[in-house]
């Protein structure tokens, strides 16, 4: 697949768009940055664990508490930001026919 | 300027205790300060109006009247970054997409301030979701350096470092995923802490990469970093990844000798590709911390050259992740062309986000994809353990490791804006704590001859935050660095 292709497969799934015009400038710098990611290839992590969390397993354990009813926002206040309400709900367009 | 905004935190809080000053003298100086010089710098993106001066002549009355418990920061002005959430307060994260959103909440660290009662005197500006090192991905404005005015103040925290390097507040909150308090401190010439992972609550704080983001403080002094540590620090409920280990006394650690402690250099560090000025600056203080008593070594971490492609492959798949809820639903930028879902989501995010957020997006996005995730995001997770690995070594030889905190001095706006990966290697000293989770500091070591600030890196192990501030405050006391005056 070609560059630009790839880029614009990558941005459907990130629900993103990028047009003719900026697709130009983009392509070349994500390919330069992907290229510099080769570099890890030299390094052997055949034996290696990955890390995702710095701490997990040291000092963090996951944290278990009680269920029980906290604070919470009011309908009003969630629902203070939305660009559209309608009925006390966060309307969008029609999604079925 | 007012002479009160050259006070530190605890000189402040001192004069007020010794009733020289008042909280509302203090506020207005600030205030003034603020009109004075931030049309020049364009720290803030929301300052704070005269309504903190009644809130300061409140706290009077109520200390006039013995109904104050005066705490760290009671009475005294704060900024916060912008990508920190504060109730009813305008919080857009530089960025055009959160541009009209006022959260309902605050995060656990407004909490505590205003538990505390100091004054929220602003919100600082700062890379759009604090993805960038220059405060020029700010979608408001660029911030600018307050000792030149045409360099960046670093970033993403910039407005930050900006604002109390210039004395429009005494002290901020930044947020560091890969550097965002220390290169601005660097650059501003300030102290800047990224404590432990998990040592100070996230909740609240706009996620950008959540294994590695952390709130700390930027202040003018190591003491005054050292109290907003302490208000901020401990375990909250509403972050299960805030550390459960107990909050150190870091203020008792203030003043504590140094001696006979064994300091490690990482000799990757000091090698090419590290400025001249900025070298011999690291090295002067070396020699003041072995003259206090430390003992100097070198240390290896030789997964250094590793380090900025393992982060800029695992912070944004975090963020690609992060970054998914901006879709003009429930909050935030909705495109008005929207014909359809799937166009209203794929509009507002094309027009909402800047071209780095979008950047960041696309690599994260492309490194979790089907067939590409073995490649880059596990391999990058793999070697992030063996940088992790390099400090958990280098720790059972030294006590602290001191280094540079950037490769250069502040570069001038404009000067790596078109080339992405230029500005990422100038993270390269910086992102290692944070993919070990590892605290560091950064405080100004030295000021160049063209008056720029060259900052000074001690990294510690896990929750030594009270050994890092002890370290840097006997360096700060025994240099006495001399300060060339503002550039305004």
């Amino acid at each position: 697949m070609n560059a630009k292709k790839q880029v614009e497969k990558v941005a459907t799934l990130a629900r993103l768009r990028f047009d003719a015009e900026s697709l130009e400038t983009f392509v070349p710098t994500f390919e330069q940055i992907l290229d510099y990611f080769e570099q890890l290839k030299q390094i052997d992590t055949e034996a290696v664990e990955p890390t995702y969390h710095a701490l997990f397993g040291q000092e963090l354990k996951t944290p278990f508490r009680v269920d029980e009813c906290g604070e919470s926002l009011s309908m009003e206040e969630a629902l203070k930001n939305a660009p559209e309400t309608q009925d006390g709900h966060f309307r969008v367009p029609k999604v079925i026919e | 300027m007012n002479e009160v905004c050259r006070l530190s935190l605890k000189q402040l809080r001192d004069a007020v205790k010794r009733r020289s000053l008042s909280f509302k003298e203090i506020a207005e100086a600030y205030l003034e300060r603020i009109d004075e010089a931030e049309h020049h710098l364009r720290a803030f993106v929301t300052v704070a109006d005269e309504s903190v001066v009644d809130q300061a002549a409140d706290l009077d009355d109520r200390l006039a009247r013995g109904d104050l418990r005066l705490g760290y920061l009671t009475g005294l002005p704060i900024g916060v970054k912008d990508n920190i959430v504060t109730k009813d307060v305008r919080t857009t994260c530089g960025s055009r997409i959160l541009d009209n959103w006022v959260p309902p909440y605050d995060a656990t660290v407004v909490r505590k301030l205003k538990a505390n009662e100091a004054l929220l005197f602003g919100k600082t500006n700062c890379d759009e979701f604090a993805m960038g090192s220059s405060t020029e991905n700010s979608a408001h404005y660029p911030t600018r350096n307050p000792w030149d005015l045409d360099r960046v103040p670093g970033g993403s925290s910039g407005g930050s470092g900006s604002a109390v390097a210039a004395r429009l507040v005494p002290a901020a909150l930044g947020s560091d995923t890969g550097g965002s308090i220390r290169q601005p401190a660097a650059f501003c010439g300030v102290v800047g802490l990224k404590p432990t992972y998990g040592r100070i609550s996230r909740y609240g704080l706009v996620a950008f990469g959540s294994s590695l983001d952390q709130i700390g403080p930027l202040a003018n002094t190591v003491r005054d970093a050292a109290v907003m540590l302490q208000v901020l620090a401990g375990r909250d409920q509403a972050d299960s990844t805030s550390a459960n280990s107990p909050v150190d006394n870091y203020l008792s650690q203030i003043g504590k000798d140094v001696h006979g402690l064994r300091v490690g250099v990482p000799a990757e560090w000091m090698g090419s590709g590290l400025d001249r000025e900025v070298k011999t600056a690291v090295q002067d203080a070396l020699k003041v911390l072995e003259s206090l008593g430390c003992c100097i070594e070198e240390v290896l971490l030789p997964h250094t050259s590793y380090a900025v492609a393992t982060y800029y492959i695992i912070a944004p798949a975090e963020a690609s992740a992060n970054l998914a809820r901006y879709d003009g639903v429930k909050y935030g930028y909705r495109s008005s062309q929207k014909d359809t879902l799937a166009q209203m989501y794929e509009n507002s995010r094309t027009e909402g986000f800047g071209d780095e957020v979008k950047r960041r997006i696309m690599i994260g996005t492309y490194v979790l994809s089907s067939g590409y995730y073995d490649a880059y995001y596990l391999k990058a997770s793999k070697v992030r353990t063996l940088i992790r690995q390099d400090y958990l070594k280098a720790f059972e030889r030294v006590d602290l490791i001191v280094g540079p905190t950037t490769p250069t001095l502040p570069f001038q706006l404009g000067e790596k804006t078109s080339d992405p990966l230029a500005m990422y290697l100038s993270d390269v000293f910086t992102v290692t704590a944070n993919l070990a989770g590892v605290p560091a500091l950064s405080m100004p070591c030295s000021f160049t001859a063209d008056k720029l600030p060259v900052g000074l890196q001690l990294i510690g192990p896990h929750f030594k935050e009270g050994r890092l501030l002890r370290v840097a405050h006997a360096l700060e006391s025994e240099l006495q660095l001399n300060r060339p005056p503002l550039a305004l």
